[in-house]
């Protein structure tokens, strides 16, 4: 299937859309509709001004609902080794078999498409700074709810993989995944990026969490696969007085554009926002961050830092919106890269809209190539160029490491990085 | 805090100190625009068949242009046809004194308080009258003349410099830019002119004084800039209008050129009427500024002060293609009221180890918006560029807006870009402070906003810098509450 332009993909759409239950074909068919009517964002889209899509959409891809990979080609993936529960989504899709879930944690998975009442979150509207991707996603995704329940604490990680079994040609897929923390919940997930296969996956993805009340909620996202090219949108939703985190690391990947979305909506919540990107080749990552300080007394910090080397691109977007009735908000945001090559590219728009006068609101951003002081200071001592200048990446990736306090998770991480500067 | 609300109310109740209209008989075209109202404002001005197809060429494609509509302002469509493109103050003799011009016109000077008398005999600062967008008098000339500055209203220039007219107007905002500078490209009627030769060093500010009188007519001035290698000159800008209920369009251009070693200093004062409380009135200022730094070791300097306008749209920016080239952009931005502002600059790195530094304060009251939006963008060859942007904002009321859209685009390893925006209000600590020694609410918020923009302030020539604080204390009068 080509993606140049939407008709293949209606006619999809149109082939699947008779196995739709009723309640969802409505919101489905509005959404293929609107799809149709806008098309695959262009660079003349403000929000899509530095993230080209046309080499990923110039490929021919398939969409499959089936798969023959087995328990063995998964325990291969990163993180496979961890200890917890394991989600597993082949080509966009939820699968049950090669999942390895906990039955004692207090977790309930059900699939998206027999879920009741969600019907809310299931729109495209219901996303902030939605585009014709989301609307793409809402009419072709499938994937899971995962509740948490009341007053639990999840004792293992939840960890999302999206494999795409890119064996037999390259994957389109759709996923669509909301994550619900009831009432004093508390919660870690991790999403991670893979392929199979020598082939592309190209991933449209959605996922929408919702913190209620007093509930705190750990999000990882982690890229690390030269062949997935990636489109997400993280929709994150407090309604109540509560506590959300995220951490994206991208070290690998094609074109890539993670969409981070934040909306606090009541009094006295609080938003963490992290990421690292350390890449390299031709990489393009896109970080699109919107904080919505929509009441009064919530607080958000987010730190976002690159490493760009080669033919790498670069990109932060992040925002930070305070509206007339969030007096005394508190929000910060810096953005740092280092430019490794003298091919590497970095697009920064920190972007502050602010209503209220009570706040206290900043935000930074610096580029510039590494510090010439510290690296002499080095050498000065017997360090080799090579080895100081290693040692100075890990030490300015640490400070997003340290935000990581899933320990096994962080040693992971912080091995994978290090096997890299050596 | 009741105390407060009062000072307020009797402050914003206060009027625009220029909003009178002098009643001077204006020679103007019908309203409209075609291309018989670009030929009638060329033929008008007796103009060489080249600039009239130039004109012609502009207008024939901002016919194929639509209204941009990204910016972070709103305000009802323009509607183009019911606008007056070409008003003078009649009659237009060629003057040779000061003391030819016409009474009335100059008595409405000496209500700007700038009187050009006085500035002739006193300050030493060379001015150019322009009123309705048609220069009425320049000072100086004489004396200018000996050391080869050329100072004279852009028309004059076309008249007596045509090559170098011809060769640098359009060179650094071609006709096809944008909607608003192709608009101006077809139907501009004045400016000033400006040429330094080689190696001098202008000895005294210039300026040119704009001011919007008529009636429906909107102002389109173009300012041409070139300093050849190694000369500098340093200009002042200021504009007002009378008081409308209806809007008024004004949009601008301006060039600079600066050459090997050539440095130029432009500031800008900008108080056209802004409107009254509900919003209704003022000026639409939609300018388009931009200099070149075309020569090595070359430098520009922006400084504004922006207070006036219902709607400020404009991004003075530098291209720095000569290597070890500088750009500098220095701007308060104060609305109040309805006032809407999207102010910046662009800084683009063409040439080695170019620097450029931002500092930006934006000061939003009453029910305004105020955004920054810049670009900072080293390209590829710019080695060692470094640039520093600062954007803060002060807020004042709960009703009002800041925002930053900076857009920083890198393309080389060697650079190093810093950019830092915060944003603030006027602490209730720092006004008890200054009550408890006895200074009132109102004249520390105007203590406290002159610290704020002191940075930019002291970047303007001194007799400016004078009058920019009193306005920054007049447009900010009242809102504290």
């Amino acid at each position: 299937m080509n993606l140049t332009t939407t008709e293949e993909l209606v006619k999809t759409f149109n082939e699947n859309s008779k196995k739709l239950s009723p309640a969802q074909s409505d919101v489905r068919k509005d959404a293929i509709s609107a799809f149709q009517k806008q098309g695959f964002p262009g660079r003349k889209n403000e929000e899509w001004k530095y993230t080209n899509l046309a080499p990923v959409l110039g490929r021919d891809y398939l969409i499959e609902d089936t798969t023959t990979l087995n328990k063995k080609d998964i325990d291969g993936l990163l993180l496979s080794s961890l200890e917890a529960n394991h989600v597993v989504f082949v080509n966009g899709n939820y699968n049950k078999e090669l999942s390895s879930v906990n039955a004692d944690e207090p977790i309930v998975i059900s699939d998206l498409s027999q879920a009741g009442d969600i019907n809310e979150y299931l729109t495209a509207s219901s996303i902030t700074l939605n585009d014709s991707l989301t609307e793409l996603n809402t009419a072709l995704a499938n994937g899971v709810v995962i509740t948490v329940k009341k007053g639990k604490v999840v004792s293992k990680p939840i960890i999302i993989h999206f494999v795409g079994d890119g064996r037999k040609g390259n994957i389109f897929s759709n996923s669509r995944n909301l994550f619900i923390l009831e009432e004093n919940a508390q919660a870690t997930f991790i999403e991670n990026y893979s392929t199979i296969g020598s082939n592309a996956h190209f991933s449209n993805n959605i996922t929408q969490i919702v913190v209620k009340k007093d509930a705190y909620a750990t999000y990882y996202k982690i890229q690390n696969d030269a062949k997935s090219d990636h489109v997400g949108t993280t929709q994150v939703y407090q309604p109540e007085k509560s506590n959300f985190a995220a951490t994206t690391i991208t070290l690998d990947g094609g074109i890539i554009r993670n969409n981070l979305n934040i909306r606090l909506s009541s009094e006295y919540s609080e938003a963490s926002l992290v990421g690292l990107y350390m890449v390299k080749g031709n990489t393009h990552i896109d970080n699109h961050t919107l904080v919505d300080h929509a009441k009064a007394n919530c607080y958000s910090n987010e730190l976002y830092k690159g490493l760009l080397d080669d033919k790498s691109t670069g990109v932060f977007n992040g925002k930070i919106y305070v509206r007339q009735d969030a007096q005394k908000t508190n929000a910060f945001q810096s953005n740092k890269n280092i430019l490794l090559s003298k091919d590497a590219t970095m697009n920064t728009k920190p972007q502050l809209e602010i209503f209220a006068d009570d706040v206290k609101c900043s935000h930074g951003a610096t580029t510039g190539m590494m510090d010439e002081e510290p690296l002499f200071y080095l050498r000065s001592r017997g360090i080799s160029e090579k080895k100081a200048k290693a040692l100075l990446m890990h030490a300015f990736a640490a400070d997003i490491l340290e935000y990581i306090k899933l320990e096994p998770l962080r040693e992971l991480l912080d091995q994978t990085i290090l096997d890299r500067l050596s | 805090m009741s105390e407060n609300i009062k000072i307020l109310e009797e402050i914003t109740s206060s009027e625009y100190k220029y909003g009178f209209e002098t009643k001077i008989e204006a020679d103007s075209a019908p309203k409209g625009l075609n291309e018989d109202i670009v030929k009638f404002i060329s033929a008008k001005k007796n103009e060489p068949q080249w600039l009239l197809e130039w004109r012609l060429k502009a207008y024939r494609h901002w016919l194929t242009l639509t209204e941009p509509n990204w910016q972070n302002v709103n305000y009802p469509k323009i509607n183009y046809q019911d606008i007056i493109y070409y008003s003078a103050p009649k009659p237009k003799v060629k003057l040779n004194s000061l003391d030819e011009i016409d009474p009335e016109l100059k008595a409405t000077f000496d209500k700007l308080g700038i009187s050009l008398d006085e500035q002739k005999r006193l300050s030493g600062v060379a001015v150019d009258a322009v009123m309705d967008s048609v220069s009425v008098a320049t000072t100086y000339k004489g004396k200018l003349a000996e050391q080869g500055i050329i100072f004279c209203s852009l028309s004059e220039a076309v008249q007596e410099h045509p090559e170098l007219v011809k060769k640098y107007l359009g060179s650094v905002v071609p006709m096809t830019d944008n909607y608003f500078a192709a608009l101006n490209s077809a139907v501009f009627s004045d400016g000033s002119f400006v040429f330094i030769p080689k190696g001098v060093r202008c000895p005294m500010e210039l300026s040119t004084y704009f001011r919007i009188n008529a009636a429906n007519t909107g102002q389109f001035e173009r300012t041409l800039i070139v300093a050849e290698d190694s000369s500098y000159v340093s200009y002042l800008e200021g504009c007002t209008a009378p008081m409308r209920d209806e809007n008024q369009l004004h949009a601008a251009v301006v060039e600079l050129v600066a050459m090997d070693n050539a440095e130029i200093k432009y500031s800008t004062v900008q108080n056209w009427y802004p409107g009254d409380k509900e919003g209704k009135g003022g000026i639409y200022n939609f300018v388009t500024k931009r200099g070149i730094c075309s020569g090595v070791n070359s430098k520009i300097s922006w400084t504004q002060v922006e207070t006036g306008s219902s709607i400020t749209w404009k991004y003075p920016s530098v291209i720095l293609k000569g290597d070890n080239s500088i750009g500098e952009f220095y701007s308060v931005a104060v609305t109040n009221n309805m006032q809407q502002a999207d102010t910046g600059t662009k800084m683009i790195h063409i040439g080695k180890n170019t620097r450029s530094r931002i500092v930006s304060k934006g000061i939003s009251a009453g029910k305004s918006q105020n955004s920054y939006r810049g670009l900072v963008e080293v390209m590829k060859r710019a080695e060692n560029a470094r640039n520093f942007s600062q954007c803060d904002s002060l807020l004042m009321g709960d009703k009002c807006g800041a925002h930053t859209f900076p857009y920083i685009e890198v393309k080389n390893n060697t650079a190093t870009v810093e950019h830092e925006a915060t944003t603030s209000k006027i602490g209730e600590d720092q006004i008890f402070y200054c009550n408890q020694r006895g200074i009132g609410t109102e004249a520390a918020v105007a203590l406290i906003v002159n610290g704020y923009c002191k940075e930019v302030l002291n970047q303007l020539p001194m007799e400016f810098a004078v009058e920019a604080q009193k306005l920054l204390a007049i447009s900010l009068e009242g809102s504290v509450g």
